[in-house]
């Protein structure tokens, strides 16, 4: 790829990159979010057109205009976001466009063989004929890759790939690259977790506002030098330090024997004032159920949640916004943003009341002006408080969900990953939010499965197993493999 | 001014310009008939029903939903307001007044009654509200014994007919006042109230908007409920027009004009997207093209294709514009 150009309205992602993948390389791209990584890749997927600039494959030039030419030249993409239709079964995704045929009608016994097949190569075991929309994340990830094995693509790009994957599921998903790697396949690699880059990765790629900033083997590259590369300064320790719980803090959030099986049976725990819980666990443990049920998203079948001691009784999340309790739900354009709003509209969707003047009218000087203040404190890189979400990266999206719960003055902040997929700079700022939060006397209940941030973000954490807490850490106590047996179940 | 308010004036302006153009160019080939005030005020009576009708599609289509009943509605409403009408002994504004709320009674039961399947139970609103055209008509033809309802009293005529206001040496008819009005109401719910921008956070996202505490299955069943008050207000002016309720009133393309009004200005059926400004525009330009075909002495099966077609360039020529933005 040479001298790879694009703007958008408002913003120029792309100034000339060159980039170079050999046959049988994992070539790592790495850079805050809005650095250009996934516009790179999707011009290289042909699911957008580059403004300037040229690729080559095997030294002749190509144009690829469609996905379709893309698959043609050998090219598979993995998206961040799973392209995979949830009606269908796993078989049916698999085969999706280029399904075997017997005359004119669909070969079901061709398509379930090469699912097999394939599903084999990468050693994993997939339910073959329940909907996809019914199965675990991970596993659905397992399917794109699949999709892309199977149609016997060279170039493969994978988005943020273990983003949603548990240490078990990487394992599995790192053999399934190495024997890409070994059929001779380039692999693209973005990632955000800078400690799995010396595992995967031979070459690393460093982006920063639309540029390539440098290319270096990973060996002679260390993480901080990455990191230095990525933000043009050097960060601090990865986490922010905590401040203590005051002893006489009182409890803001107390959940009683809640229930919604097969998800929580039955959850008990309590969070003080400027605490921070970490809920650890495996993919399907109940940990999101369980923020969803604190917050009204699903209403729970029994079980009490008192705030600040006071008894809520939640039919839907409008009872739990205004107890007080905000909750920053995993998947943020599905369930956090409206995308074709913009950044004030979204900021301000769940606090409307507040900008009504006398004659019930939404008030958008002041609106704007609300919205502009978090813009700035959050630092949200947009064009304008107009702008469409839909036009922001990943991490600045984020953040206006973020925003928009800020706005209002909850006590109790549920955060399911809340980091995903978002880079470093992002999450430090992220991380000492939460901080802040809790010295102004938030309580916050944090989903989380990457291992270091619950470790070293909560004052307490959590294991959550089968719809249940199992064990509880203190912050001095809990060490990495202690947590990891007790969501596995390996010990007591 | 801010990027998405130039882009919709933008709009606005270009939709005036292209009327404009094809508006000289008609006129030049109808000898000037065409825009003379009292054509136009001719086109702005003939388009006051579909507009009206429009306005509440609108919401309904901006929450990603749809309403087929309204042609059906405005039979109902028509026929249960001259029955009502009849039976009572007010006269002169009460009767008028009283007349009017009984049609939106009605119009806001059926409404609420389209909501609750979808509310309830999540059902598709082309369902419920296809199974609503074929129970109001069938009560509208049940209520009038399947004749026309003629109104006794001649107190509701002002409504339907008549000007108030002259302008340009020509009277303003009274319908269309009444369009004005809903305009300008139903403008201001959509872009300045909380309701509004729940109905375009319904329709851009359920699920993130039902989280950020926006009580959708309330937002919903007013947006039908609007809907259906709307056809209310169609019934009632018809009424007034014919000085008769009849079962088949809104039985021909009134529903699906009505529709092609809210898509042919610039409301997406996807949800999230649409505004009542355009919505106007629609129902205009389909009511000039009516007027301006009639006036050349167009075969009136040829106007169908013609209308047709238009509507698919309006929604082509939209869709290309979008794309060209998002490139630029």
């Amino acid at each position: 790829m040479r001298d790879i150009g694009k703007s958008f309205p408002g913003v120029r992602a792309l100034d000339g990159v060159t980039l170079d993948l050999q046959a049988g390389e994992v070539h790592a791209l790495v850079g805050e979010n809005g650095a250009g990584k996934s516009t790179l890749m999707k011009i290289l997927a042909g699911a957008q057109p580059a403004d300037s600039g040229e690729i080559r494959i095997d030294g002749s030039a190509v144009t690829i205009d469609s996905p379709r030419k893309a698959e043609a030249l050998g090219i598979g993409m993995i998206y961040q976001e799973f392209n995979l239709v949830p009606a269908l079964t796993p078989v049916q995704n698999l085969v999706l466009g280029s399904e075997p045929m017997r005359g004119p009608f669909l070969d079901e016994d061709a398509a379930r063989r090469r699912a097999e097949r394939t599903f084999t190569e990468l050693g994993v075991t997939m339910p073959l004929t329940s909907e996809v929309s019914r199965l675990p994340v991970a596993q659905q990830q397992m399917i794109e890759i699949a999709k892309v094995l199977s149609r016997s693509a060279r170039i493969i790009v994978m988005d943020e790939p273990t983003a949603a994957l548990t240490e078990r599921e990487i394992d599995r998903l790192f053999a399934a690259i190495a024997a890409l790697k070994a059929r001779g396949a380039g692999i693209f690699y973005i990632s955000h977790r800078m400690e799995e880059l010396p595992r995967i990765a031979d070459r690393v790629t460093v982006l920063r506002d639309g540029r390539a900033i440098e290319t270096r083997s990973v060996k002679d590259f260390p993480p901080d030098d990455i990191v230095r590369a990525m933000v043009g300064r050097r960060l601090d320790s990865h986490f922010p330090d905590l401040p203590p719980v005051p002893q006489d803090a009182r409890v803001m959030l107390d959940v009683r024997d809640l229930q919604r099986p097969p998800a929580v049976n039955g959850v008990s725990f309590s969070v003080r004032a400027g605490e921070i819980v970490g809920l650890a666990g495996l993919v399907g443990a109940g940990r999101t159920e369980i923020v969803r049920a604190i917050a009204g998203a699903d209403v729970p079948n029994s079980g009490e949640i008192f705030i600040a001691g006071e008894r809520v009784r939640e039919r839907s999340p409008s009872d739990g916004i205004a107890a007080g309790i905000a909750f920053i739900t995993e998947d943020r354009k599905g369930q956090g943003l409206v995308l074709g709003m913009s950044v004030r509209e979204n900021v301000t969707l769940a606090h409307l009341a507040q900008f009504q003047n006398r004659e019930m009218l939404i008030d958008r000087a002041r609106e704007h002006s609300a919205t502009q203040k978090y813009v700035d404190e959050l630092r949200i890189r947009t064009p304008g408080t107009e702008q469409l979400v839909r036009n922001l990266s990943g991490g600045n999206q984020q953040k206006v969900v973020l925003a928009k719960w800020l706005l209002g003055d909850a006590r109790v902040f549920l955060f399911d990953e809340p980091t995903r997929g978002i880079d470093v700079g992002a999450k430090a700022e992220i991380y000492n939010l939460m901080v802040r939060l809790t010295e102004n006397g938030a309580a916050i209940v944090m989903v989380s499965s990457e291992l270091p941030e619950v470790l070293g973000m909560s004052h307490r954490i959590l294991v959550v197993r089968g719809g249940r807490i199992v064990r509880e850490f203190d912050r001095a106590q809990a060490t990495p493999d202690a947590v990891i047996s007790a969501a596995a179940g390996a010990a007591a | 001014m801010n990027a998405a308010a130039r882009s919709y004036w933008l709009r606005v302006g270009l939709a005036l310009l292209l009327l404009a153009a094809v508006a000289l160019a008609i006129n030049a080939a109808a000898h000037g008939a065409f825009l003379r005030p009292e054509n136009i005020v001719r086109v702005l009576r003939q388009i006051t029903y579909n507009c009206i009708m429009g306005v509440g599609e609108t919401f309904v289509i901006i929450t990603a939903g749809i309403d087929l009943s309204i042609g059906s509605l405005i039979s109902l409403c028509g026929v249960v307001m001259a029955l009502f009408a009849n039976a009572t002994g007010l006269h002169g504004l009460a009767l008028i007044v009283a007349t009017l709320l009984v049609g939106l009674a009605v119009g806001a039961a059926a409404g609420f009654i389209n909501a609750v399947p979808v509310v309830k139970l999540n059902l598709p609103p082309f369902i419920t509200t296809l199974a609503m055209m074929q129970v109001a008509l069938g009560l509208s033809y049940i209520a009038s014994s399947g004749r026309p309802v003629a109104l006794v009293s001649n107190d509701l005529q002002s409504i339907g007919y008549g000007s108030f206001i002259h302008l340009f040496g020509t009277g303003i008819p009274n319908p269309v006042l009444w369009m004005v009005a809903v305009l300008a109401v139903s403008s201001v719910l959509l872009t300045r109230t909380r309701f509004g921008r729940y109905v375009f956070a319904l329709g851009g996202n359920e699920e993130a908007a039902r989280l950020a505490g926006v009580k959708v299955g309330q937002v919903k069943t007013l947006v039908y409920v609007i809907s259906g008050m709307c056809a209310a207000i169609v019934g009632f002016l018809y009424l007034a027009l014919f000085s008769s309720g009849s079962p088949q009133t809104g039985t021909g393309n009134e529903m699906l004009n009505a529709i092609a009004a809210v898509v042919v200005g610039g409301t997406s059926l996807m949800g999230g997207r649409g505004s009542i400004i355009g919505t106007f525009f629609g129902a205009l330009l389909i009511g000039l093209l009516d007027n301006a075909m009639n006036l050349l002495g167009i075969n009136s099966y040829l106007q169908w294709v013609v209308l047709g077609a238009v509507i698919l360039l309006a929604v082509v020529g939209d869709e290309l514009r979008k794309r060209y933005l998002r490139r630029a």
